[in-house]
């Protein structure tokens, strides 16, 4: 009979297929998808450095260039996150080839969680590039190792999440580069990856407190220096709610097939 | 027994405009069966809904007797699609994206069964070829590959020979064949008539997104197509007296039922004045059912 086969479904297959689809093309392209946004981040880093790291230093006596390579990490590794699943996503919708997701028996859940889970680990991968290449000249502690991982997991997961929302609303590559380039690129500027808020005067400083970006910065930073602008666990709060937000509005769009199932 | 494909009342609207107007068919399973229309008759958002690519705004539809929407993981499992419009995944090979397929249903291990996909649709060159690199009729066949990785009970072919060249479309008929004599529920919708009047056993017709014909494939050419006489005459204005309808010059067409009626009208031509030089009998076909059935609903 036809359909014997056809009666046995594994969920857990089908996410980790999906999972190893996402992962499989970015690998594919890895010169643009990992080693491209390194070599950005080390740029950053030298040029930075280069200028400011003998004028100025940060919470006592880090020198500046110690400093800016967490955050530098956690810039890359955030915006890779969402270039992940939004190119993805959109890359799909754009060709037709979203199809082959949509008509198998995989929910929203499991996809939902494939590209989220693929983009983090991409920003994963991207973020321990960029570590791997500053290690040699710089001296970075790491005071808490599993915030750390904490908070580059949930940053990750979050922006991964973003992107899926962004790659399933966005009708062009125009609509997803305004994402990239007037949301993404300024939060992430702004947030305290080049200096400390303490730095900034009292107004911006305030503003700095509604950026969720600069609370995922501030608490990874925390986990290699052991020292904060705010409370590591304010930022985990703020950062854990954002994740619990997005995917929440994720999930909903999922579950409706938003822009998805017609 | 449970009807491979049932669908029950359903209609589609986006915004004003109703793709789907109540909708009600039921395929038994085993059938050879053709989904016609002409374009915008609402054939892909039917399929479409099946596959659960697009909600129906009311109605149900089951596939082998499970509900898309409710229990859409088993329906799903038991259908494929060949989409009509032909997309691919750059990033990969035909094994790849065939392994990659069988995944997302589930299915871990499925080398035996890619590689005999791969053998009926003579793909097995191609199967470490990236898709980009293949021609348009050789990604037609890994679309119809995609679709057969879950060896899935029921499936449908959305327009699969648009702009395919012969010695594949006879082919990819070979193989569709021998999938039905396996047992499979075949669906098929396109614009060469001859192809389904050949193939279904039973025609369903879309206009407008309703059914105005459903009916067996020879019935639908009893009822709706009868046979046809050209005949070539000396004087075409005698044989309009008979009743015919001038084609061009001195050729003159006659519908007739049975073929004991061609003596008559040779003998009314004679008698109107009408000498007879060639004639030419046409069978009926779908083309003509279809014209017919359009034209009427």
């Amino acid at each position: 009979m036809p359909d014997r086969e056809s009666e046995r479904f594994s969920p857990w297959i089908g996410f980790r297929t999906l999972f190893y689809k996402e992962v499989l093309r970015f690998w594919k392209v890895g010169f643009q998808t990992v080693a491209a946004p390194v070599l950005n981040a080390v740029l950053f880093l030298l040029i930075f450095s280069h200028v400011l790291d003998r004028h100025v230093t940060v919470y006592g006596d880090i020198s500046y260039t110690t400093f800016l390579v967490p955050g530098l990490i956690m810039m890359s590794l955030l915006q890779n996150a969402f270039a992940n699943s939004s190119s993805s996503l959109i890359q799909s919708k754009i060709t037709g080839n979203i199809i082959f997701v949509l008509l198998p028996p995989i929910s929203y859940r499991e996809f939902f969680t494939a590209y989220v889970t693929a983009s983090v680990l991409r920003g994963l991968m991207v973020g321990v590039g960029v570590w791997l290449v500053a290690a040699p000249f710089v001296d970075l502690p790491m005071a808490h190792p599993l915030w750390v991982l904490m908070f580059a997991v949930l940053g990750g997961a979050i922006l991964g999440s973003f992107g899926v929302i962004a790659g399933i609303w966005a009708d062009k590559f125009d609509q997803l580069s305004a994402f990239q380039n007037f949301l993404i690129m300024p939060l992430t500027m702004l947030s305290g990856v080049f200096y400390s808020i303490h730095s900034l005067p009292g107004l911006w400083q305030s503003i700095s407190h509604v950026n969720p970006f600069f609370f995922m910065i501030d608490g990874f930073r925390y986990g290699f220096f052991g020292q904060s602008d705010v409370s590591p666990w304010l930022s985990l709060a703020v950062v854990g709610a954002c994740f619990v937000l997005l995917s929440a509005l994720t999930l909903s769009m999922l579950a409706r097939g938003y822009k998805l199932r017609n | 027994m449970t009807p491979a494909i049932r669908i029950d009342s359903v209609t589609k609207h986006y915004g004003a405009f109703q793709a789907l107007a109540g909708v009600s068919l039921e395929v038994a399973q085993g059938e050879f069966f053709g989904l016609l229309g002409p374009n915008g008759a609402g054939k892909t958002t039917l399929i479409s809904s099946l596959a659960g690519l697009t909600r129906p705004s009311s109605g149900t539809l089951e596939v082998m007797g499970h509900d898309v929407v409710t229990d859409y993981r088993r329906a799903r499992m038991k259908f494929g699609v060949v989409p009509q419009e032909l997309v691919f995944d750059p990033f990969f090979s035909v094994r790849e994206l065939l392994r990659i397929q069988s995944g997302y249903f589930g299915i871990a291990r499925n080398e035996e069964w890619i590689d005999e996909v791969l053998d009926n649709l003579d793909l097995l060159p191609k199967a470490n070829a990236n898709m980009r690199t293949l021609s348009g009729g050789m990604k037609r066949r890994v679309l119809v590959a995609q679709a057969l990785v879950h060896r899935p009970p029921v499936i449908v072919l959305d327009e699969p020979t648009a702009g395919v060249d012969v010695e594949l479309r006879q082919g990819l008929w070979q193989f569709i064949r021998k999938l039905n004599r396996d047992g499979h529920t075949i669906v098929l919708t396109t614009h060469y008539l001859e192809e389904a009047e050949t193939l279904c056993g039973r025609i369903a017709m879309l206009k407008a997104g309703k059914i105005v014909a459903l009916d067996s494939t020879r019935a639908l050419l009893k009822q709706f197509a009868s046979h046809s006489l050209r005949v070539r005459v000396t004087d075409a204005d005698a044989a309009l007296a008979v009743g015919g309808v001038i084609e061009d010059g001195s050729w003159v067409t006659f519908g007739f039922d049975a073929y004991a009626d061609v003596e008559q009208l040779l003998a009314r031509l004679r008698e109107a004045g009408a000498g007879v030089e060639e004639i030419q009998i046409g069978e009926p076909d779908l083309e003509r059912v279809f014209v017919e059935v359009m034209n009427r609903a």
